[in-house]
């Protein structure tokens, strides 16, 4: 398969950007797109250029480390992955592919598809966590857990902090984020014990930090490679106010 | 030179370790604010860690190459962590988990070790929940377990298809914790570049900035080690890309001794290779193995006519097909060890009855889903069979999973002492990095649980015991000459990298290099080969610096730089694992010589003369390493040779 690539390249932080023309040639149908950018990679290297900065690590959709904005959609056109899952017969023979880095203001670009996704961890600093220290902890069973909710739990659990929920919405809001956290917490007896102070905190920290609010468009549970519910960011927004009335 | 004594306590086996921390020193509240440690990676071990070691009030550094702690490799574990609960009342103890795990060892790990682990299992599992970490439960809200290779109980704790992600959540969350109690500081994006040693001592390591470039010093009254294994020395694996032996490298070229570097284990149930164009292999969960039967076709023209696509396996007639596993090991069947199982899908793909690209076996869960209905496995196993659907383009509910052996983890690493020292004073190696718990094999679902033992429960006591009699050293200066000297060695390799600018690109030169490791010192190696192997790969050790092509500048993010460090240490270590392999005179565990094999084609051990750790120092880079044995005593187990047929 044969492609024309248009790709966002930009030299650092503060440098202007600017889409780059590649063709790729003679592509496997089964090689992921991630191996495809490495095949251009080569043809870079061969050629003595700099080869496209984009992250990436355990390429089998967990780390969540990749992230590429592909012809308009985070991670590209297929449910349910991540960009290292996505695989090249999705697209057609010859096709213009545009790949870019996520947008938006609280994940500045670094370099060309690369950009900081730290402020995600300063959500989790605030309080996204149960105050327990190593050790002197009750016996894993002594507090049984009804099935149903620690099954809500883990699909809240499940979010691998990608940021293609902030990168679909047009307010690049991180309320899908942050809800999963705070959700998974949520259903558990030992996260009840601070979870007010832990929504209260995760939402300051998230309107600090530059995200935009929710306005229900559902594009971030679209995009969402492990598809986290909005009925989580329904449940956040209980937690909240609950939390700011009680 | 350091002597290689292991450090077990005193009494009883099931006692030392009581005695241990009876006995060791500690330190009080007030010094722990005046001591500095530094961990470098973020994994399941080094996380753990970080966070313990600060909520105790050290202060804490704590480095790692990705962009955030939550995505070190740890994550990508599947099926789950091991403890001795025995919740389901199947008979199992802290002793059968030692046994479990001595005997999957093939009798290659030290007891005393072993035995800890097996102990402080179950503490990490009430840990865990008590963090928040959403384990599968029955409908009464208890625990869920399930089984795995090498073990006759279910002691598997699982959260879905995606334990070691929510363990690592939980440590990253009691690490993040830390850092916003200001106890730990997190330095992402920096990889470690070398280790400062002064009068002895760890002191301190030297990194790169990332995105800059810059070359930092950090000091520490103590350094920990906890940035995984070497797997990817092999090109394809199911590691990270990122997964690097770089570290384990820099300190064994500074003095700490690498045991056991030839230990790899390769995983029986992966995605087979399809193309010359990939870059890693991913991995389908032992987990699997629970409800999936591996077969082969009967007969070769079934096989034959399958590989060309005339015969569907879903029509092939049931008495046709070769459920080998089953057939050899009735006791284990599709549950053996990892290494046993991987090795019979080589001898049947060898004999000619493979299938897909004649290099895959099927892996099939047609009577499971049978027995207990699609709903069951989907919930059991679904994102496994996403992840298998995306990749190949086949339903797994419909028609048999391929799958193949790959390199999945390395036994072998940095040599500990019982309390997790290297031959270092004041470094420490846990987690994968070092070697300690799992001889020559290990069992699934340990790997969690030993990296979470190290470092919540063992490493916070056992350091406590060196940073006692470094109460009265004060915070050094970086400016010292160790320092600068470090940096000098450090920012000399980076400028010889850049200025080579030769015709070959790093992966070019890494997937050379990986395919002759695979084929040599993989599933099976032979004396001549393995001679030829350790001259080969000093000539690719040349090569790589005479011919490798970086493009870009230092001072800038630039992984192709970053890649070319990583690569030059692979060479270099598949060297020491070739010579490790030659030297090792049996088969073992993961570790099969032909030359070493019952008429049956299972390994055939030499107690005699290799019942031992082979621990590797560095003499300098054109000189030979030095063998050190550690001997291993078994006092409490009886040695008897593996069998899982009955």
């Amino acid at each position: 398969m044969d492609f024309l690539l248009k790709i966002w390249r930009q030299e650092n932080a503060s440098a202007k950007g600017r889409f780059e023309k590649y063709k790729v040639t003679d592509i496997s149908p089964d090689s992921s797109f991630l191996e495809m950018l490495d095949i251009l990679n080569q043809q870079l290297i061969d050629k003595f250029e700099m080869p496209v900065c984009f992250d990436h690590d355990c390429r089998e959709g967990i780390c969540g480390t990749c992230g590429l904005y592909i012809n308009g959609r985070p991670h590209g056109p297929d449910d349910a992955i991540t960009t290292c899952q996505l695989h090249m017969r999705k697209f057609k023979d010859g096709d213009t592919i545009a790949i870019e880095p996520w947008r938006a203001k609280s994940f500045p670009v670094i370099k060309d598809l690369v950009v900081d996704r730290s402020a995600f961890d300063k959500i989790i600093e605030a309080r996204g966590y149960i105050s327990v220290n190593t050790g002197g902890i009750p016996d894993a069973n002594a507090i049984p857990i009804p099935k149903k909710n620690a099954d809500i739990a883990m699909d809240a659990a499940a979010c691998i902090g990608c940021g293609a929920c902030v990168a679909a919405c047009k307010n690049a809001s991180a309320m899908l984020f942050v809800s999963a956290k705070v959700s998974q917490f949520a259903m558990l007896p030992q996260g009840r014990v601070e979870a007010k102070e832990r929504v209260r905190n995760m939402v300051a920290k998230m309107d600090e930090l530059g995200f935009g609010n929710c306005t229900n468009t559902g594009a971030c549970e679209a995009e969402c490679p492990k598809e986290i519910s909005l009925t989580h960011i329904a449940r956040m927004n209980r937690e909240f106010f609950t939390a700011k009335i009680l | 030179m350091a002597n290689l004594d292991s450090k077990i306590p005193e009494g009883h086996l099931a006692d030392k370790w009581s005695n241990y921390k009876a006995s060791q020193k500690l330190v009080n509240p007030t010094n722990k604010r005046k001591l500095d440690i530094i961990v470098v990676g973020t994994g399941l071990a080094g996380a753990s860690a970080s966070a313990s070691l600060g909520e105790l009030g050290f202060n804490v550094k704590t480095f790692c190459y990705q962009d955030s702690p939550r995505r070190a490799h740890s994550i990508s574990a599947q099926g789950g962590i091991n403890a001795a609960k025995n919740y389901q009342n199947d008979g199992d103890s802290v002793y059968r988990l030692f046994y479990d795990t001595i005997k999957g060892g093939d009798y290659r790990s030290r007891e005393a070790n072993v035995y800890r682990l097996a102990e402080v299992s179950n503490l990490i599992i009430d840990q865990c929940v008590a963090q928040g970490v959403p384990f599968a439960r029955e409908y009464g809200g208890l625990l869920d377990n399930r089984s795995f290779g090498g073990a006759l109980v279910s002691r598997t704790f699982y959260a879905r298809g995606q334990t070691g992600q929510q363990l690592l959540l939980g440590a990253y969350s009691a690490l993040m914790r830390q850092v916003s109690k200001g106890s730990v500081k997190i330095y992402p994006r920096h990889e470690m570049l070398d280790v400062v040693i002064i009068d002895g001592r760890a002191r301190g390591i030297i990194t790169r900035n990332l995105i800059t470039g810059k070359i930092e010093r950090h000091f520490a009254h103590a350094v920990v080690i906890g940035t995984g294994g070497y797997g990817n020395a092999f090109f394809l694996s199911t590691n990270a890309m990122g997964s690097n032996g770089s570290v384990i490298w820099q300190i064994y070229k500074k003095g700490a001794f690498f045991a056991n570097p030839s230990f790899v284990q390769i995983h029986p149930t992966c995605i087979p290779v399809h193309g010359d164009f990939q870059s890693k292999l991913t991995l389908m969960s032992e987990s699997l193995r629970n409800d999936g039967r591996i077969w082969v076709p009967k007969n070769k023209e079934d096989a034959e006519a399958i590989r060309e696509k005339r015969l569907k396996p879903v029509d092939l007639k049931e008495e046709d097909r070769d459920y080998y596993l089953e057939r050899r090991y009735p006791a284990f069947g599709n549950l053996v060890p990892r290494d046993v199982a991987s090795r019979a899908a080589k001898e049947r793909c060898d004999a000619g009855f493979g299938i897909g690209s004649g290099l895959a076996v099927y892996l099939d869960f047609k009577d499971a889903i049978d027995r207990l209905g699609k709903e069951t496995i989907e919930e059991r196993y679904g994102n496994l069979f996403q992840m298998y659907e995306k990749i190949n383009d086949e339903n797994p509910y419909e028609t048999p999973m391929m799958i193949y052996p790959a390199i999945h983890y390395t036994m072998g690493g940095t040599w500990v002492d019982y309390e997790l020292m290297t031959t270092i004073q004041g470094l420490y190696a846990i987690g994968e990095a070092n070697f300690s718990d799992h001889g020559a094999n290990r069992l699934g679902a340990s790997a969690l649980m030993q990296g979470l033992v190290d470092g919540y429960f063992i490493l916070p006591y056992t350091i406590q015991n060196y940073l006692a009699d470094e109460i009265l050293t004060p915070r050094m200066s970086t400016d010292l000459p160790e320092f600068a000297q470090a940096e000098e060695a450090v920012n000399s390799r980076i400028e010889r990298l850049m200025n080579i600018r030769g015709d070959k690109s790093v992966d070019e030169i890494h997937k050379r290099f990986g395919l002759k490791l695979w084929n040599t010192v993989g599933m099976s190696r032979n004396k001549n080969d393995l001679k030829k192997s350790v001259e080969n790969f000093k000539e690719m050790r040349e090569e790589f610096w005479k011919n490798v092509r970086i493009p870009g500048e230092k001072n800038d993010l630039n992984p192709e730089l970053e890649k070319a460090g990583r690569v030059a240490d692979f060479i270099e270590i598949g060297e020491l694992m070739a010579r490790d392999a030659l030297n090792r005179e049996e088969s073992c565990g993961g570790h099969f010589r032909s030359e070493h094999q019952t008429e049956e084609g299972e390994a055939l051990r030499n107690d005699k003369e290799y019942m031992y750790v082979a621990a590797w120092e560095y003499k300098g880079a054109d000189k030979e390493p030095v063998l050190h044995k550690e001997s291993l005593k078994y006092e409490d187990i009886k040695v008897q040779t593996r069998n899982y047929k009955k």
